[in-house]
């Protein structure tokens, strides 16, 4: 079995992110950028069942700046087998993404595509789904348990109120919840070994896929803030003010 | 413009957030309801009888009794072209779903809008919420989820609108629904409810949202936690508040022991009151908490059952 992880360089999680002074997006200059937490749990799910023998080959794919083979190798370093970087400048909207990832899915032909539910920048949400809508393929999403065997995944899905379970033909698109695991740190060693693995360098011209946008972001500002209020003394207080000032209890 | 609304629903009623979507929707245009499910009746004439529906499409069918996107996807390419927009509500029913359907269509999706401009020009936070984003999509059919915090839930009842049956579409199965296990709960759904107390790390355990529950029931509240606390293990993923759990705004929040990190920020910052309880004076919490107590959790939860008792 062959499996393919996707992942996307961010702004750290631990980032406060600022909005440019201009209003046309994030400041990102001299920001700490890390692999999306959510990808982080795919590659982790795509290292267990290789090391579980389940799976022969781990394939790991970033779009994005010539950065983002440092978020490659960080994969590689926590196991997987090979890279895959397709180099653009540019911004690159979720369908466009599905669509250079549905390419590489025809090249490589794996039983199973994995990928984190949502990246925390612009916490779209939909790669995954698109790219098993573009390859036909069945799709597990907010994945929170995956258990295989040669033609089928069962998946427990996190969904409001509850998790559901069903079952997927192979191959088929997994997007990952946070639930699913808890991702290794990659060793010394294994970082050391990590650079001598291979990255495939693209372009998307490559893929013949046209990366255009479709939606123009036409400003971008800070969200309305919310003013500190008062500190009370006592519960006695709390509960006073909730009934006859706030008027909510 | 011709609006179409994806209803989620359990076969008895309509999900509150489909009910925020279709006020979303109508002020788009005149919007249609699609209702897909095993049986559709009960839903169907909750849907014709609000103000804000002009027509409700029903395909009842067992293939639509659970809902997975590789059976609702063809379903709704096949009206898809009738309309100029297609709005789902941004819960895991539509998350699932609408990418699928926008992808073969091949237009972009964008993803929890909380504002409408004009037609084709949509409000909506990235980077957790610390940043709104106005958005203008050049495509043909408008493929939106909508954040159900952001518009009020349509409840109005006016002029029934009419319920036309259509066609299913059956597709090759590729996927099976086996199971779905709900989490029981007396207490009002966490984003359905009016007043909703959180707990967070220094709860220590998950004994002590004993304490918070019996808060939580004379208030007649839901019962919340942080990513800190589910990460902890002390309550199960429902109860996460945040941006990567449920995106709140009851009109009375009050977290305990919850420091208050962006990401938990973003699932709750848009509530019309918030109160903080947590021993670290300098917790960031406060800074959004319309009343803050400095104290240690542990004493005054008790005294505020207490209080609420009087």
């Amino acid at each position: 079995m062959k499996i393919i992880v996707a992942v996307k360089r961010v702004v750290d999680y631990n980032v406060k992110i600022r909005v440019k002074s201009d209003n046309t997006g994030i400041e990102t200059a001299n920001i700490k950028m890390s692999m999306n937490p959510f990808d982080e749990i795919a590659v982790e799910e795509g290292v267990r069942l290789r090391e579980s023998g389940l799976a022969e080959e781990l394939v790991v794919v970033s779009i994005g700046h010539k950065q983002s083979q440092e978020t490659i190798r960080t994969a590689l370093a926590m196991g997987a087998d090979r890279g895959i970087h397709i180099q653009t400048d540019e911004e690159i909207e979720p369908l466009s993404i599905a669509k250079l990832l549905k390419e590489i899915a025809e090249k490589e032909k794996p039983d199973l595509f994995i990928l984190g539910k949502q990246a925390i920048d612009d916490d779209s949400n939909q790669t995954g789904q698109m790219l098993a809508a573009l390859l036909g393929w069945s799709q597990g999403t907010f994945a929170s348990k995956l258990t295989l065997d040669t033609s089928n995944a069962n998946v427990i899905r996190e969904i409001d109120g509850g998790l559901e379970t069903i079952k997927l033909n192979l191959p088929a698109i997994i997007t990952t919840d946070l639930r699913l695991n808890t991702p290794r740190y990659a060793s010394l060693p294994n970082i050391m070994k990590a650079k001598k693995k291979i990255i495939e360098e693209l372009v998307p011209s490559d893929l013949n896929v046209d990366i255009s946008h479709r939606i123009n972001t036409l400003k971008v500002v800070e969200p309305s803030s919310r003013e500190a209020g008062v500190i009370v003394k006592d519960i006695v207080e709390l509960v006073d003010k909730l009934k006859n000032e706030a008027k909510v209890i | 413009m011709s609006i179409l609304v994806i209803a989620e629903h359990d076969g008895s009623a309509l999900k509150g957030s489909t009910l925020n979507t279709i006020t979303a929707a109508a002020e788009l245009g005149d919007v249609t309801v699609l209702i897909a499910g095993g049986n559709c009746d009960t839903v169907a004439s909750q849907a014709a009888k609000l103000a804000a529906t002009n027509k409700i499409l029903v395909a009842e069918d067992e293939i639509y009794s659970t809902p997975l996107a590789e059976t609702f996807t063809p379903l709704i390419l096949s009206i898809a072209r009738d309309f100029s927009h297609i709005l789902g509500p941004a819960s895991t029913f539509g998350k699932n779903i609408l990418p699928r359907v926008s992808a073969l269509l091949d237009v972009q999706q964008i993803s929890e809008i909380v504002a409408i401009h004009d037609s084709d020009t949509f409000d909506r936070p990235i980077y957790a919420g610390n940043a709104i984003a106005t958005v203008q999509s050049k495509e043909s059919i408008k493929v939106l989820t909508v954040r159900a915090t952001a518009f009020e839930a349509a409840t109005e009842v006016g002029s029934p609108a009419e319920i036309a049956k259509i066609e299913i579409v059956t597709a090759e199965k590729i996927s099976e629904f086996i199971s779905t296990e709900l989490t029981k709960s007396d207490r009002p759904e966490l984003t359905q409810a009016k007043i909703v107390v959180s707990g967070g790390r220094g709860m220590q355990n998950g004994e002590n949202f004993i304490m918070l529950e019996r808060v939580a029931d004379l208030l007649g509240a839901a019962v919340g936690a942080s990513r800190a606390a589910v990460d902890s293990g002390f309550v199960s993923n429902d109860y996460q508040v945040g941006q990567t759990g449920k995106i709140i705004a009851p009109e009375l929040y009050i977290a305990v022991g919850i420091s208050g990190a962006i990401q938990h920020l973003a699932g709750m910052k848009d509530s019309n009151v918030i109160v903080a309880i947590n021993k670290d004076e300098e917790a960031p919490i406060f800074q959004v908490a319309d009343y803050g107590l400095v104290g240690d959790l542990f004493t005054e939860i008790p005294k505020l059952e207490a209080e609420l008792q009087k």
